[in-house]
């Protein structure tokens, strides 16, 4: 049977460890590699790297600390903030990312999307949605949660995964930071809808949050703060989820 | 000992490589390269892909000579080959990913997409499933059934011997996870992702 997925998430700015409050009030904390490696000695399934203000600074720290964990850790590595074409996305694989999380550049321009997953292969295409309730829907913000689009999140789900998106990375801008937990019907919306698998993200606080995350329907769950901050462990997570009868890879 | 791992532009090969080197350390020599005569030359030979079955058959072909040599190596000479994701599929007859594609034909069978269900089951099947050990494989030395490894796929290779099969894995119905036919192996998981359990099958494979 496939497991759920926990993926503890590491925000990086300027090759160093932050977690931001609804993304600003930036806190550093360590070293992204050491992190990561903790991290998968404990048994997370996956490790995120969040390159959080890479839209708009030199990005080139990045590649630099993906090449070195690619090296330590033995887990899939997804890596994402501030990929803008076919060429980053390449970049970041050759430096030992496993899939590629595209944000602002997949709503700016789907082609982005449709090209890397044809050229790379969808399983390395995980499209980053960032959603704000509004009127009754969800509008999907880019630039790290600063920009509105005007976009219906759904409609967005939808077209990302024809364009061969392979997972669908949903974070709650209303939830994030908040640690009140995910925004249940926006992850049961989205997965319930499109046929790809999808990553809720965004609010996490408790572990039963993590419980309710896969309860929407989501394949993985991903958390920053209770991890970073040592609240619970990834092996602390796992075993409550188990406790819950949730299938999980322990 | 030389392991070459065979680049033909297959998509993103870095973890695959990543992997080898920590396994190997300074015992064993890692090439990578799409050089013949290297291939030739070498013990054992990892055949990695990713992105479809059809553009990773194109790009073998799209090497002049290197699908001979790979013939040479794993058919003629039986030296110890090891497939991983659509480097595994494409030991197939036949792949119908994208348009019905041939592949290397070395086991007997097809890649077709993986039943869903009517939707009941995303795809890719992406994520941590367990290995269910149904023959006893070379490369699961020292590896307990039930481990789990990591999967990114939406296709499986169907063969029509169930004898090559060594390990299936429950997604949707039983997808083959692992063949060994001789001096050919083949993994539809990612033991270069797989953890400590994945690392052991490389050094497995290194240390045949």
């Amino acid at each position: 049977m496939l497991k759920n997925r926990i993926i503890p998430c590491l925000d990086v700015k300027n090759g160093r460890v932050v977690k931001g409050i609804n993304f600003i009030d930036l806190k550093d904390a360590g070293d992204p590699v050491e992190q990561a490696k903790i991290y998968s000695d404990g048994g997370a399934d996956e490790i995120c790297f969040l390159d959080i203000t890479a839209s708009n600074e030199n990005r080139d720290t990045i590649y630099d600390v993906v090449d070195r964990t690619s090296k330590k850790c033995f887990v899939p590595l997804t890596v994402g903030g501030g990929v803008r074409s076919v060429e980053d996305i390449n970049k970041l694989l050759n430096c030992g990312a496993d899939k590629v999380s595209i944000n602002t550049a997949a709503v700016q321009n789907a082609k982005v999307v449709e090209d890397s997953s044809r050229k790379f292969g969808s399983q390395c295409i995980v499209v980053a949605i960032d959603a704000k309730r509004k009127d009754g829907g969800w509008e999907i913000f880019t630039h790290g949660g600063r920009n509105s689009t005007g976009i219906n999140a759904l409609e967005f789900a939808s077209k990302m995964e024809k364009c061969g998106a392979g997972e669908l990375l949903v974070t709650s801008m209303d939830k994030d930071g908040t640690q009140s937990g995910y925004d249940i019907e926006l992850t049961q919306k989205i997965s319930s809808m499109v046929n790809i698998p999808v990553i809720a993200s965004g609010g996490v606080g408790t572990l039963d949050h993590l419980v309710d995350g896969i309860k929407s329907g989501a394949s993985a769950v991903l958390a920053a703060s209770i991890f970073h901050y040592g609240t619970y462990s990834v092996n602390q997570a796992k075993q409550y989820l188990a406790s819950k009868d949730i299938p999980v890879r322990i | 000992m030389n392991v070459t791992i065979v680049d033909y532009n297959s998509g993103n090969i870095s973890s695959v490589i990543n992997s080898f080197k920590e396994v190997a350390k300074d015992k064993v020599n890692i090439e990578v390269t799409s050089d013949l005569n290297k291939i030739k030359s070498s013990d054992k030979v990892v055949l990695p892909g990713q992105g479809s079955f059809k553009s990773c058959v194109d790009a073998l072909n799209n090497i002049s000579g290197l699908v001979d040599t790979l013939n040479e190596f794993a058919i003629d000479n039986k030296k110890p080959l090891l497939g991983i994701c659509v480097g595994l599929q494409m030991f197939a007859d036949v792949g119908y990913e994208e348009i019905e594609t041939k592949g290397l034909g070395w086991i007997s069978g097809k890649v077709s997409k993986i039943d869903n269900q009517n939707g009941k089951y995303k795809l890719p099947h992406i994520g941590w499933n367990e290995l269910n050990i149904v023959k006893d494989s070379k490369i699961f030395k020292g590896i307990e059934n039930n481990s789990h490894m990591y999967f990114v796929h939406s296709y499986e290779l169907i063969p029509n011997d169930k004898n090559v099969v060594s390990a299936i894995t429950d997604y949707s119905s039983n997808i083959v996870c692992s063949i060994e036919k001789e001096n050919i192996f083949g993994t539809q998981f990612h033991p270069e992702k797989s953890d400590k359990a994945g690392l052991k099958i490389i050094d497995n494979f290194i240390n045949l």
